[in-house]
């Protein structure tokens, strides 16, 4: 287990689970993480990667304050971090329109802040009156990201949310996501199986082993993300699949 | 061109029925003029207006009660499996006892009082509602609860935003099957034991044998509750439906 940088300094949010076992009755105990430990830094973006039933959505919902039943701890706690989620299916209220699923996001004393801007940055100033159902998904996963990025969090957490949209889409989704780091200063933390992306925008990979979830590598990347041209994103990836065979495919 | 339709089928069902009473006894079934004249009559200078009324105020005072306990119950039920363990078994026992038994027992332990009549109304419809609403409760959107929680959505907020809009089709549902039971219901419980309403007079004229003002009777009541469904309840579902 490598815990390098679990105590940096000046981390936004601290993770450690020990062990997370999920006990149902007449069933055999299931252990889904063990010793899984990494800190999120401000205006980086951190990617988990490891392969599909791994205990990522695990990680992710602990990280939450979702689910507190682990061996291990988050520090500070998740209130106090102020952490934003934007989940895969994008779980708008389809009987809300897309500018109330925004603001319903807010807390109550919030709610009537002004958020022309946010939405004109994100291409949905046309929709703000329409419902959810009248949009693409991939329009769905934009105001699922303006309602995380309304509550203006320091950490951002994002699962899966490129898959299954045009390439045209994920790009400009991807961007809206890279410019909020650039920003805001945001912390990011994106679990995705899309590893030729993760090289793309990550700052750093975190790789996870099959279950139980274990930390296996952290694997910084100090290049800038406008230098990462197709050439160095295959040769890093090659790279990592020959020491991470199980993980990452060729 | 369904409205034509609806009036269609409407005019030669009434022309049916003047065919066949054309042949029948009068006295068993009347041609739909002399129910018409009935009822023009009875609403004139007869209690036919007042009748109506009475029936009518207590569907919606039962209605009322039991929509609102039927939904609070419902979702307990959905909610919490304890409740639905120690709740089922009652539910069922009223659930599958005949209305009649609800009534006489309400009109036993009550007394023959307008308390009585409206509980046992209230009591034949209520499971029903229970039942309904359970399902709702039970189906709503995990993932939704997940986003809700996450987001931190106080009590106010997670009721009015996620958990009405998923219940609603099902509270329509309950009002709009419920509101047909209570008014067949409703009749028996006055012709059991109170001295007005549309159930005494059926059964006043009944002892009578006047089928022309039983059958105006339920001519009129039923043309109040289609009316009802089809312009408050069907409004309402189709708005608690419009962002589909």
């Amino acid at each position: 287990m490598s815990a390098a940088g679990a105590e940096r300094e000046g981390a936004l949010l601290d993770l450690r689970i020990d062990r997370k076992v999920y006990r149902r009755a007449r069933t055999e105990p299931v252990e889904a993480v063990s010793g899984l430990a990494f800190s999120l830094q401000p205006a980086e973006i951190t990617c988990l990667i490891g392969p599909s039933g791994a205990g990522k959505t695990t990680t992710l919902r602990i990280l939450l304050g979702l689910d507190r039943d682990f061996e291990g701890a988050v520090t500070p706690s998740p209130e106090q971090v102020g952490v934003a989620m934007v989940f895969q299916d994008p779980r708008l209220l389809p009987w809300r329109t897309i500018e109330q699923n925004v603001r319903l996001g807010l807390p109550r004393e919030r709610r009537a802040r002004d958020l022309d801007g946010l939405f004109e940055s994100l291409g949905l100033t046309p929709w703000r009156s329409r419902y959810p159902g009248a949009l693409s998904l991939g329009m769905q996963r934009r105001v699922s990201l303006a309602r995380a990025l309304a509550l203006e969090p320091r950490l951002l957490v994002l699962d899966e949310p490129f898959v299954s949209l045009d390439d045209a889409a994920a790009a400009g989704l991807r961007g809206l996501v890279v410019g909020t780091v650039a920003q805001a200063g945001t912390g990011i933390l994106m679990v995705t199986h899309n590893v030729g992306e993760a090289i793309e925008i990550a700052d750093r990979l975190l790789l996870v082993s099959a279950r139980p979830a274990r930390l296996l590598a952290e694997i910084p990347f100090d290049r800038p993300r406008d230098g990462r041209d197709r050439a160095w994103i295959e040769s890093t990836r090659a790279g990592l699949a020959d020491r991470f065979p199980a993980i990452i495919a060729r | 061109m369904a409205l034509l339709a609806r009036l269609v089928s409407l005019v030669v069902l009434l022309a049916l029925w003047q065919g066949v009473s054309a042949y029948a006894d009068m006295r068993t079934l009347p041609p739909p003029s002399a129910v018409l004249a009935f009822i023009l009559r009875e609403a004139e200078s007869g209690p036919l207006l007042f009748n109506v009324g009475v029936t009518l105020a207590r569907v919606a005072v039962s209605f009322v009660i039991a929509m609102s306990l039927g939904v609070l119950l419902g979702i307990a039920l959905g909610r919490s499996r304890l409740a639905d363990r120690l709740l089922d078994t009652p539910l069922l026992v009223v659930l599958n006892t005949p209305a009649l038994v609800v009534t006489v027992l309400a009109y036993v332990w009550l007394g023959l009082t307008e308390t009585a009549a409206i509980v046992a109304v209230a009591l034949n419809k209520l499971p029903n509602v229970a039942v309904i609403m359970r399902e709702g409760a039970r189906g709503l959107d995990p993932g939704l609860e997940e986003m809700a929680r996450t987001y931190r959505f106080d009590r106010r907020t997670w009721i009015a935003h996620v958990l009405m809009p998923q219940l609603q089709p099902f509270m329509v549902a309950a009002a709009r099957s419920g509101i047909s039971l209570a008014w067949k219901i409703v009749l028996v419980v006055e012709l059991l034991g109170r001295p007005n309403g549309v159930g005494f007079a059926i059964n006043y004229y009944f002892t009578l044998f006047d089928v022309t003002a039983v059958i105006g009777y339920s001519v009129v009541f039923m043309s109040v509750m289609l009316a009802l469904d089809a312009f408050v309840l069907q409004p309402l579902d189709a708005h608690v439906r419009r962002w589909r």
